[in-house]
């Protein structure tokens, strides 16, 4: 398939490879301890899975699954909060695919469907306006779920619901803003991280400024990464780079997507529609300031949680879930108490393990094979 | 091998005069018991089917043993449910699925399917028109299986007990002497060979079904396979295992071999069939094609030195053109399937956990 198989390509893999080996070989390891880079997002851990990447890097550089996953870190709470409106006779609960697995503390959107609720799966919030359209009587709810690659679109919606003068569609707004994160994860006294593998398309609509901190402040280096498995080897071989050359910068390798400034409509479109909550609760890490958005008074109307009452109820993680030290990479998946026994993907208790981006879900599904099988 | 025997019956014009529906959608009535039931039976079903026994519309169809006995020595026995949503799509519909599924069922397991019941359970308000056009696919995916419908169940539900029309097949055939298919025969340095490309009735479907909002050209690839299987089991009679990679795709099979033989299986990404327009369609959704379902593909476990005629004699077959070699049996670690993927790493390929989502971002 034309622009998707050229950066997939064996060969040009085994070059990376290799020029991997050579320059992690020439870096001299705080005591002699693997790399950790940590790739922020789901998308990246999801592909390094699906091509058995960590399997093709040496030993000496190990790759952190981080915290990128917006279907995973959201909290129980939110969850049974979701289901509470699902849940309303008059309401169709419009969602992407993933979120339906999600666990509340009673059940997941997928077990409130089998028990009646009116729950369907969307590929885009337009396409919750389109059933809003469509069913005049009944109340529409979007699950506004993802970092800043989802956000525009739930905004423009909102913005094309107001524009509609729509009357029964509404936001259930659960997005969430990386960088707090990022921050929070930088500022843990246990973190062995050496860099980053900086989020491809968040950073398509927010730029590469606003990571400037991570290496002016906190001196660790950053590469915006692409998708591909090419691109991903060759953002790890520019961090290890940085790293030997001693330097903390913010580089773009997905320079033919990520503009620097990021995308300007998509930014002014969502300084209209959100402004930050004050703080957001994330399944694994706790409540992170400023690290959730809602929606501004102008659009109260579109918003789930003031046209219905919800039980906004705080569910604590599950004791035995170690899912905040997989985060920051202090435990690798299968380290974890309950990992693959009290916690499957059927019967996840952690963040880490709902979705296939999940760093436990992908280790349980795709598993950590360890051999370096070179390309020919 | 010759059915003609078994199926002349086929040729005899039904012996009476068949009922007729009037009206233009199922209601009630037509499942109480009375004429009106008998009407659509007989204008739906018996004169689509069109065989000797069903026509005398007998509580069940009888056999001659001996005739069945001339095929082989062992019976083969399976059933098999069709809800598919929605009923009609690109490449089939539920009357074609519901013959090809339960005929492929029996199929892979060395059996030349014989004979096949039906039952249907309708929702009031389906029209005539529909059923007719079910019917009429079935009987043209009956004949071409060789399989006669011998029996059946009709059964009318009130609005919203059923989604439209669900249907039940139960297919018997013969296996013939001789012949052991089985999950748990595959060796080491056996080969693992599949007819054609992936995932196409899987995408299809979901694609059918507008909520993606994607339009492609994809067709399920619903087809019968006994005629191909007989081809293939002729000319490499060695083969251990044949299933058809319905749900939960090749994925699941393959997982189901390694479990059942004790087996590792190791396939090669850059050697699985699929056509751009399917890879497109789970790059987009972000699926894995190795867990789409398909309704005309098998994955067969060969012995190696068999491996050749098997491959020739399913590409010659107008349903094995696009068949190839995807892997091999190895000794590794029993239960475990692995897959080289085209990157050039490894990763393990495990059973699907519930059904497949697609992904937020």
């Amino acid at each position: 398939m034309k622009y998707v198989d050229e950066f997939r390509d064996r060969a040009k893999a085994a070059v990376l490879i290799r020029e991997i080996e050579a320059l992690v070989a020439t870096i001299e390891r705080p005591g002699g301890r693997p790399l950790h880079i940590m790739e922020v997002c789901g998308g990246h851990t999801h592909s390094i899975f699906r091509y058995g990447i960590e399997g093709m890097l040496p030993e000496a550089i190990e790759l952190i699954h981080g915290p990128g996953c917006p279907v995973c870190v959201l909290p129980m709470g939110r969850v049974d909060d979701c289901i509470s409106i699902a849940e309303r006779p008059e309401v169709i609960f419009t969602t992407f695919g993933d979120a339906m697995r999600v666990p509340g503390s009673k059940k997941s959107l997928i077990q409130a469907k089998a028990d009646g609720a009116d729950v369907r799966m969307v590929y885009s919030p337009m396409d919750a306006l389109a059933l809003a359209r469509k069913n005049p009587d009944r109340e529409v709810v979007f699950f506004g779920l993802g970092f800043e690659t989802t956000m525009p679109s739930t905004a423009l919606t909102v913005l094309q619901a107001e524009a509609e003068e729509a009357h029964n569609f509404t936001v259930f707004c659960n997005h969430i803003t990386i960088v707090p994160t990022i921050k929070a994860i930088l500022d843990s006294p246990d973190l062995t991280l050496d860099g980053f593998l900086g989020p491809g398309h968040v950073s398509m609509v927010i730029g590469t400024a606003p990571y400037a901190f991570i290496a002016d402040y906190y001196k660790k280096p950053m590469v915006v990464a692409g998708f591909e498995p090419l691109d991903i080897l060759h953002s790890i071989w520019m961090v290890l780079k940085q790293i030997k050359e001693g330097r903390a910068e913010i580089e773009n390798q997905y320079a033919r997507i990520v503009p620097d400034e990021g995308n300007a409509a998509a930014l002014r479109a969502l300084s209209r529609v959100y402004e930050l909550r004050e703080f957001f609760e994330w399944r694994g890490l706790g409540s992170i300031d400023h690290s959730g958005v809602k929606l501004r008074d102008d659009y109260a109307r579109f918003d789930a949680e003031r046209k219905f009452a919800i039980p906004g109820v705080k569910i604590a993680d599950p004791k035995a879930c170690q899912c905040g030290e997989v985060l920051k990479g202090v435990i690798k998946p299968w380290q974890c108490k309950v990992f693959g026994s009290a916690c499957t993907p059927e019967t996840p208790l952690g963040a880490l393990m709902v979705s296939s981006e999940g760093a436990c879900a992908a280790h349980y599904q795709y598993g950590g094979v360890k051999h370096y099988v070179a390309a020919e | 091998m010759n059915l003609a025997p078994i199926m002349e019956g086929q040729s005899i014009r039904v012996g009476r005069r068949l009922g007729q529906v009037h009206v233009r959608a199922v209601t009630l009535a037509h499942g109480g018991g009375g004429k009106a039931m008998k009407d659509l039976i007989d204008d739906v079903f018996v004169s689509a089917f069109d065989n000797a026994a069903l026509a005398p519309l007998e509580d069940q169809a009888r056999f001659d043993l001996a005739d069945l006995a001339r095929h082989g020595d062992r019976l083969a026995f399976t059933t098999d449910s069709f809800v598919v949503d929605p009923l009609f799509f690109p490449g089939g519909d539920i009357g074609t699925l519901a013959i090809c599924g339960t005929v492929n069922d029996l199929a892979v397991g060395g059996a030349i399917p014989l004979y096949l019941s039906c039952a249907a359970i309708i929702e009031e308000g389906v029209t005539l028109e529909l059923l007719r056009r079910v019917a009429g696919s079935m009987a043209g995916a009956a004949r071409e299986a060789e399989v006669a419908i011998v029996t059946g169940d009709t059964k009318v539900v009130t609005k919203g007990a059923c989604d439209k029309l669900f249907l039940t097949t139960t297919g018997i055939g013969v296996i013939p002497a001789g012949r052991h298919l089985g999950v748990d025969r595959a060796r080491p340095g056996d080969v693992v060979l599949v007819n054609g490309l992936l995932g196409d009735h899987g995408a299809a479907i979901l694609c059918a079904r507008g909520d993606m909002a994607l339009e492609t050209p994809i067709e399920s690839d619903c087809a019968p396979l006994s005629g191909l299987i007989e081809a293939l089991l002729a000319a490499a009679p060695g083969v251990r295992f044949i299933r058809d990679a319905t749900r939960g795709g090749v994925a699941t099979v393959l997982n189901e071999i390694a479990d059942a033989s004790g087996v590792g299986i190791e396939i090669d990404e850059a050697a699985t069939p699929l056509r751009d327009e399917v890879k497109g369609f789970c790059e987009i959704l972000g699926l894995d094609p190795l867990y789409l379902a398909n309704e005309g593909k098998i994955v067969v476990v060969a012995p190696a030195e068999e491996a050749r005629a098997a491959l020739a004699a399913l590409r010659a077959h107008r349903y094995g053109g696009g068949a190839c070699v995807i892997g091999k049996i190895t000794d590794g670690e029993a239960g475990r399937v692995t897959m080289r993927t085209v990157f050039g790493g490894r990763r393990i390929v495990d059973m699907l956990v519930g059904e497949q989502l697609p992904r937020i971002c």
